[in-house]
C-alpha cells in the first residue's frame, strides 16, 4: 500500500489485513506500560490539517509515537497557509523536508489524492484524514474494526447510518468499506441530507428509523453541524431529534446485540440521547481506543511492510 | 494582392475546384486561370469552409495579460480557422463602457489576425443590479451586438426582463449564463451519481435549465432576442426546442467539451476537468449531439477560458473554472458531429460559422463560398490527426483537458478577407 486514499476501490482483502493488524497491536500493546514499539524508528510523518480536529490529529499522533516515528504536527492556522501559499507548495516543500508520510485533512474534496500525485515524485506516502465531503478512510477502518470486535464479523450484518450523509465523509468512507465487507447498509436520513444520486451507492434508503432498528446489528449516528441546522436542510432541531434522534425509546427497538456507534463530537440530547450514549450498546469509547490501532496499522502498511502486502 | 486556393472542395462537396481571391473577395471558383504573382494554396484533398465564428471567447485582456492578450487570443484563434471571435466582457476592468469594448475592438484591429468584437456587460460591473450602457456600447466604435454578463447570470427576473425589453431598440442579443445562483452555492460538479460518491458539491441541472425556461418566457413576453450561452443539459435541449415550437427568438450554443467529456473525468480530481457549467453525463452529452445536429442547438461556441497554472493546479475546490477552446474545437466538433455522421461539412460550416454569424449580426462573416463574397474561409484536412500540447498552443495559458489526446481534423489555413493569417499550423 502506498497511499490510503479512500475505501472506495479499496481491496477487501488488504483492508482485512490492516484490521488484523490493528487487532495484533492492540493485543501486543494490552497492559504494557510503556507503549511503544521500535517499528517507525528513523521515520517521519506528518500531520497537516487544515481543519480543526483534535481528536483525529492527536489520535494519528500518539499512533505514530506509539511506533516510535517522529511525528510533526503543522496545523493551517500556525503554517504558511495563512500567508497564501498553496496546497502544493506546502506539500512539496514538507517532503523535501524529508516527510516519509503526510495525513492530510482538507476542507476540499480530492485534496488528498491531488497530494498523492504532487508528492509521487518524493515518492511520500499520503493517508486521507478527511478531504472536503468526500472520505474519511481510517475512521472507517476504525469503525470496522470495532463492529467486528462487537460482532465477530461483518458479513450479512445490517448497519443503519443515521443522519447527515450528505455532508458526511464519514458516511462515505462507512458505505464502501462496510459494503466490501459484507454488510448490508441502510441510510437513514430525510430526503435534504442525503446526497443526489444516492441509488448509486451500495445501500439502501430509508426516512423511517422506527421501522429500521428492529432488523439492525448496529446503528451509526452522523454528526449534525451546527449550520446544517439554520440552512434549511430541516426545519428544526426539535423535528429532527424527533425524527432521527437515537432516544431511549428507540433505542429499545434494537435487537440486544446491536451496536451503537458516533464519530463524534456528539450532540447529545438531539442526536443521541445521553443514556444511550453511555449504555452497554454503545461502543463510542473503544472506537476511539480503536483509533489508535488502526492507524498504527495503517502507518505500518505504509511505511513498515515493505513489499508484505499488496 | 490576390490567392489561389487549389484543388479543394467546398464544404466537403463536388468535385474540387480552384478559388480566386482578388482584394479580399472571391472572384471565381472552378478552373482558374493563376494571376502572376498570386500566392497558390495546393489543397488537394482538403475542405473549404468559411472562416469560423467563435460567439464565446475569454481573452483576458485587460487584466490577466498573464494567461491570454489580445494578441496570443487572436492567434490561437487563427490556428483554430476562426476569422472572428466575441470576447466576452468579463475583464479587469469590465467591458461595461464605451471606452473598453473599444480598446478592445481596436487591439483587435491592430493584431488583425481575426476579428475581435467584444461583448458588453449587461450590468455594471457585472454586479446585476443596474443595466450597463447598451445603447452607448452598441453606438460605440466597436458597435457592440452582443452583451451578456457570462461567467455570471443576470438572475433576478426584473433586470432580465429590462435588458431584454430595452435590446429590442438596438437589435442587439442578451447572451446569458443560465445559472441559478441559489441553486449552485458552492457548487463545484455537476449534480448526480458521480459527485454523490466522490463528495463533490453538486450543480443541479435544474440550475440551468429553470433560468433557461424563465428566459426564454421573459423574451417571448418581450418580443426580444435571448441567446443560451454553453447549454449542458439534455433539459435544456427540452426547454429549447419548446421555446422556439413557440416562436421564442431563443438561440444556443453548445461547447466542444460538452459534446466530449463527461463527469467521468471527475474521478481524477484534476480541475483542468473544471468548466462551468460542469462536464455533465454521457446521456447529456449524447442528447446535446443530436440537439446540435437538429438545430435545437445553433451552434458551437467554444467557451475558450485561459488560466495561468497556480489557479488550475490545486486542489479541485480552490481551481478557477474553464479550459482552452480555440485551437482544438474543429477537431472535437470533426471527432463527436463528423465522424459519427451526425452533421457533414455543410453542417459544420453552419454550427460554427454561419448561424453564429447571424447570431453576432454580422455581416461579412459566415458567408456562402461564392464568387462576390468576402474571402473568409478556413482549410480542414479530414483525413489528418494531431497530437495536442498545450505547452505548444498559441494561448499563454495550457489548461487543455485534451492533453495528449489524438484528435482528427487539421486546419491548414485560415484567410480574413483574403489574408492568409495561419498555414500549416504557423501564423503568417
Ligand atoms: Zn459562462
Amino acid at each position: 500500500m502506498k497511499h490510503l486514499l479512500a475505501t472506495d476501490g479499496l481491496d477487501p482483502a488488504l483492508a482485512t489485513a490492516v484490521l488484523d493488524t490493528a487487532d495484533e497491536l492492540k493485543h501486543t500493546l494490552l497492559g504494557r506500560e510503556v507503549k511503544k514499539l521500535p517499528t517507525l524508528r528513523g521515520r517521519t510523518v506528518i500531520t497537516l490539517f487544515y481543519e480543526n480536529s483534535t481528536r483525529t490529529r492527536v489520535s494519528f499522533e500518539i499512533a505514530g509515537k506509539w511506533m516510535s516515528a517522529d511525528v510533526i504536527n503543522v496545523s493551517a492556522s500556525s503554517s504558511s497557509v495563512n500567508k497564501g501559499e498553496s496546497l502544493r507548495d506546502t506539500a512539496l516543500t514538507l517532503a523535501a523536508a524529508g516527510a516519509d508520510c503526510v495525513i492530510v485533512r482538507h476542507p476540499a474534496s480530492g485534496a488528498a489524492q491531488r497530494l498523492s500525485e504532487w508528492l509521487a515524485e518524493p515518492g511520500t506516502s499520503v493517508v486521507n484524514a478527511g478531504d472536503g465531503t468526500h472520505e474519511h478512510p481510517t475512521q472507517a477502518l476504525l469503525d470496522a474494526a470495532t463492529l467486528r470486535e462487537r460482532l465477530g464479523s461483518l458479513k450479512d450484518r445490517r448497519i443503519a447510518i443515521v443522519g447527515d450523509v450528505l455532508h458526511s465523509r464519514v458516511a462515505r468512507s462507512n458505505i464502501h468499506l462496510l459494503a466490501a465487507l459484507g454488510a448490508e447498509v441502510v441510510l437513514v436520513a430525510p430526503p435534504t441530507l442525503l446526497p443526489y444520486g444516492v441509488e448509486s451507492l451500495p445501500v439502501t434508503v430509508s426516512h423511517d428509523l422506527d421501522a429500521e432498528l428492529p432488523a439492525v446489528d448496529a446503528v451509526m449516528m452522523l454528526r449534525v453541524q451546527a449550520e446544517r441546522m439554520h440552512g434549511g436542510f430541516f426545519p428544526s432541531a426539535r423535528e429532527y431529534s424527533i425524527a432521527y434522534g437515537l432516544s431511549e425509546r428507540r433505542q429499545k427497538l434494537l435487537p440486544d446485540h446491536a451496536v451503537v456507534l458516533h464519530p463524534g463530537p456528539m450532540l447529545r440530547g438531539m442526536e443521541i440521547a445521553s443514556a444511550v450514549a453511555d449504555s452497554p450498546a454503545s461502543a463510542i469509547t473503544e472506537q476511539v481506543r480503536n483509533g489508535v490501532h488502526v492507524r498504527m496499522a495503517v502507518l505500518y502498511h505504509l511505511l513498515a511492510s515493505e513489499g508484505a502486502t499488496a | 494582392m490576390s490567392t489561389v486556393i487549389k484543388g479543394a472542395r467546398p464544404y466537403g462537396e463536388g468535385d474540387p475546384v480552384d478559388v480566386l481571391i482578388e482584394d479580399g473577395v472571391i472572384t471565381a471558383i472552378g478552373a482558374v486561370q493563376v494571376p502572376e504573382g498570386a500566392e497558390v494554396i495546393e489543397a488537394a484533398g482538403q475542405v473549404l469552409l468559411p472562416g469560423f465564428v467563435d460567439l464565446h471567447t475569454h481573452l483576458r485582456e485587460p487584466g490577466r495579460e498573464d494567461t491570454e492578450t489580445i494578441d496570443s487570443g487572436s492567434a490561437a484563434a487563427a490556428l483554430g480557422g476562426y476569422t472572428a471571435v466575441f470576447a466576452m466582457a468579463n475583464t479587469d476592468p469590465v467591458a461595461d463602457n464605451a471606452v473598453i469594448v473599444d480598446h478592445v475592438w481596436r487591439r483587435g484591429q491592430e493584431v488583425g489576425l481575426v476579428d475581435v468584437h467584444p461583448v458588453g456587460a449587461v450590468t455594471v460591473g457585472l454586479k446585476g443590479e443596474k443595466l450597463a450602457e447598451l445603447g452607448t456600447m452598441a453606438a460605440s466604435q466597436a458597435r457592440v451586438k452582443v452583451f451578456s454578463d457570462d461567467g455570471l447570470c443576470v438572475a433576478d427576473p426584473l433586470l432580465m426582463r429590462r435588458a431584454l425589453e430595452y435590446s429590442t431598440a438596438l437589435d442587439v442579443v442578451i447572451a446569458q449564463h443560465a445559472e441559478e445562483p441559489r441553486l449552485t452555492v458552492g457548487a463545484q460538479a455537476h449534480e448526480g451519481e458521480r459527485a454523490a460518491r466522490l463528495g463533490y458539491t453538486g450543480w443541479p441541472a435544474a440550475a440551468e435549465e429553470s433560468i433557461v425556461a424563465r428566459d426564454c418566457l421573459l423574451a417571448l413576453h418581450a418580443n426580444a432576442r435571448l441567446h443560451v450561452c454553453h447549454v449542458s443539459t439534455s433539459g435544456t435541449a427540452d426547454v429549447l426546442r419548446w421555446a422556439k415550437d413557440r416562436g421564442t427568438k431563443v438561440s444556443a450554443e453548445v461547447t466542444p467539451h460538452h459534446l466530449l467529456l463527461t463527469d467521468e473525468r471527475l474521478a481524477t480530481y484534476d480541475p483542468v476537468n473544471k468548466v462551468n457549467p460542469p462536464l455533465r453525463t454521457e446521456s447529456d452529452a449524447e442528447r446535446l449531439r443530436t440537439a446540435l445536429a437538429e438545430g435545437v442547438i445553433d451552434c458551437v461556441a467554444t467557451d475558450h477560458a485561459p488560466h495561468a497554472v497556480q489557479d488550475k493546479d490545486t486542489e479541485w475546490s480552490a481551481a478557477r473554472p474553464g479550459m482552452l477552446g480555440l485551437q482544438t474545437a474543429l477537431s472535437i466538433v470533426a471527432e463527436t458531429m463528423v465522424r459519427t455522421g451526425l452533421l457533414d461539412w455543410r453542417g459544420v460550416a453552419r454550427v460554427m460559422s454561419e448561424r453564429p454569424a447571424e447570431i453576432g449580426n454580422l455581416a461579412d462573416q459566415g458567408r456562402p463560398i461564392a464568387a462576390g463574397e468576402p474571402a473568409n474561409l478556413t482549410l480542414v484536412d479530414p483525413d489528418a490527426e494531431w497530437t495536442v500540447r498545450g505547452a505548444e498552443l498559441a494561448s499563454i495559458a495550457a489548461n487543455t483537458p485534451y492533453e495528449g489526446m489524438r484528435l482528427p481534423g487539421v486546419v491548414t489555413a485560415t484567410l480574413l478577407r483574403g489574408r492568409v493569417t495561419a498555414r500549416d499550423g504557423k501564423i503568417c
